[in-house]
């Protein structure tokens, strides 16, 4: 079990959180003109990187609140964690 | 027969030779299924000029660390299909490999803890016998029958409302599945090469005409991905882009004990599913840890909750010693089936997203898979697990026989 850091929080236990996966992932702007294809992609395809990864957590038996970590897929280490509205720190 | 009835194999299994350079198939990675393809492919298309290339130890992936149980009980028509093509082979696996495989077709329990999980239940054992697979809906009474040191009471937490039942599903000992495999391709003349990882490939146009490896790079006329929860990472190379995420799966066993659980129990529900080796070692597996990774560890967590559930429904367990623990990266799909056929890509073949159970496929999947190579077209039992199901919405939603959460 590892420490994770809530941006509002601080450091708290694994178990208080959910994982949302890839994170970045924008709506598309203009849903109606999608074709299938980018339907397809938009709903079912992630990226999937052996190392750095921007992905979307939440504080769930906590704050509740979402956030962005970039973590090591091959490490499991937590290298940056920022707020929903902050920009993908530059690791 | 030697230690506890775990019989002897010959002392040497397969050659070691350098690759060639060049090579009618290359099959990346050596577990169970690329092993199967190459068997199949020698055997069913009499194509032999073939190489199975592992980055690390053969079948030292997923296939050494699985659960090994075996099933066919899944509910759509494509599934039971493949999964039930895979088990008819497995009951004629050993004459096949002309090698003991421990093939124990002890039954498997999917335990119900809830009324959806009952209707749920219910609805598969009737898909499962329209598909001519067996399958049975058995009463919490019944569940006690087959297995009598599951508890049954109706104070737990989660009782256990009923379960259905394959008898004709079981165990087998992985590594000799394996192993049996490699020696029958390595005899019909298929080069397995360890310590041979797959960097990237080499293309003219939309075709693939071989692969870069850490020994070279190596000419193909058709290349087969049997790379598990690497997958993704390799066909990255291609601008492949996959519907695949990549997941820690763990597993533990106990101490040795006395034979005493007679068949295999999941439990979707409380994730936990338990079978005894034939050694006597409880084998207990969990869901997917929930993040991506490929560290090939899981959380400890994970555990806890898997043993908290162990416990309440095996009562009998509470002191038994739990011996080690490890994991594997398992490749899961959008709809929890996996991806097997052609490739936007000429020669490249996918077979990947078998995610938390494609050991039982392992044979069915080895055989479609080289019909696929060598027809350069699908298997009818793979052709509904195309790439493009994810553009057409022809999913195959497997999540609820899955039986493992993820
Ligand atoms: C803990 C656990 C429990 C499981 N329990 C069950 C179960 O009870 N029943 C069931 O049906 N399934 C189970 N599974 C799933 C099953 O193990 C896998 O679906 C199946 O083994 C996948 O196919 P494979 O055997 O070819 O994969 P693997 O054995 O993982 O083979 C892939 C191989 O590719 C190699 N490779 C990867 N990248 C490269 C590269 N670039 N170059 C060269 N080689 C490469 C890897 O080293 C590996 O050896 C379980 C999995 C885990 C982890
Ligand atoms: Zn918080």
């Amino acid at each position: 079990m590892q420490l994770i850091e809530c941006p509002w929080c601080g450091p708290r236990e694994e178990v208080e959180f959910h994982y949302g996966g890839q994170a970045h992932v924008a709506y598309p702007a203009d849903p109606a003109t999608l074709t299938d294809e980018e339907w397809a992609r938009y709903l079912f395809f992630r990226d999937n990187p052996k190392g750095t990864f921007a992905e979307r957590w939440q504080h769930a038996a906590g704050c509740r609140r979402w956030f962005n970590a970039v973590r090591d897929t091959a490490t499991y280490r937590f290298q940056a964690v920022y707020r929903p509205d902050e920009p993908r720190p530059e690791i | 027969m030697t230690h506890a009835g775990i019989p002897e194999l010959p002392a040497a299994l397969w050659r070691n030779p350098e690759p060639k350079r060049s090579y009618d198939v290359v099959i990346v990675g050596a577990g169970g299924h690329g092993l199967a393809t190459a068997h199949y492919l020698a055997k069913n298309h009499g194509i032999t000029n073939v190489a199975v290339l592992e980055r690390g130890w053969l079948a030292g992936g997923n296939m050494a660390r699985n659960t090994t149980i075996i099933r066919s009980n899944y509910l759509w028509d494509e599934s039971a299909a493949i999964y039930e093509h895979a088990l008819r082979l497995w009951e004629g696996l050993e004459d096949d490999l002309g090698m003991p495989i421990l093939f124990d077709q002890r039954g498997v329990l999917n335990l119900a803890h809830s009324l959806q999980d009952v209707r749920e239940g219910v609805r598969r054992v009737e898909a499962n016998v329209l598909n001519g697979v067996d399958a049975q809906w058995l009463t919490p009474d019944e569940v006690r029958e087959v297995c009598p040191i599951v508890n049954t009471s109706p104070d737990l937490r989660y009782p256990v409302l009923g379960a259905t039942y394959q008898p004709r599903a079981g165990i087998a000992k992985h590594d000799y599945v394996a192993w049996g495999f490699a020696r029958r391709a390595d005899a019909a003349g298929v080069d397995l090469i360890q310590d041979c990882e797959v960097t990237g490939f080499t293309t003219d146009g939309d075709r693939v005409t071989g692969v870069s490896t850490s020994r070279g790079d190596i000419a193909a006329g058709k290349v087969a991905l049997c790379a598990a929860g690497h997958t993704s990472v390799l066909a990255d190379q291609l601008g492949l882009r996959l519907p695949l995420q990549s997941h820690p799966l763990q597993a533990l066993v106990s101490e040795l004990l006395e034979p005493v659980h007679p068949t295999v129990v999941m439990s979707n529900a409380v994730h936990v599913y338990v079978s005894q080796a034939h050694k006597g070692e409880l084998v207990m597996g969990a869901g997917v840890d929930s993040y991506n990774g490929y560290g090939q560890r899981g959380a400890f967590h994970i555990i806890e909750r898997q043993m908290a559930a162990a416990v309440e429904l095996f009562p009998v367990f509470a002191r038994a010693h739990l011996l080690r623990t490890w994991g594997g990266i398992v490749d899961v799909s959008p709809d929890a089936s996996p991806i097997v056929g052609l490739t936007p890509y000429a020669g490249l073949y996918l077979n990947c997203g078998w995610g938390t159970g494609g050991f039982k496929a392992t044979p069915g999947v080895g055989w479609c898979m080289a019909h696929t190579i060598a027809h350069d077209e699908p298997h009818p039992h793979n052709a509904p697990f195309t790439l493009e199901r994810f553009t057409t919405g022809a999913l195959i939603d497997e999540h609820g026989a899955a039986a493992v959460a993820h």
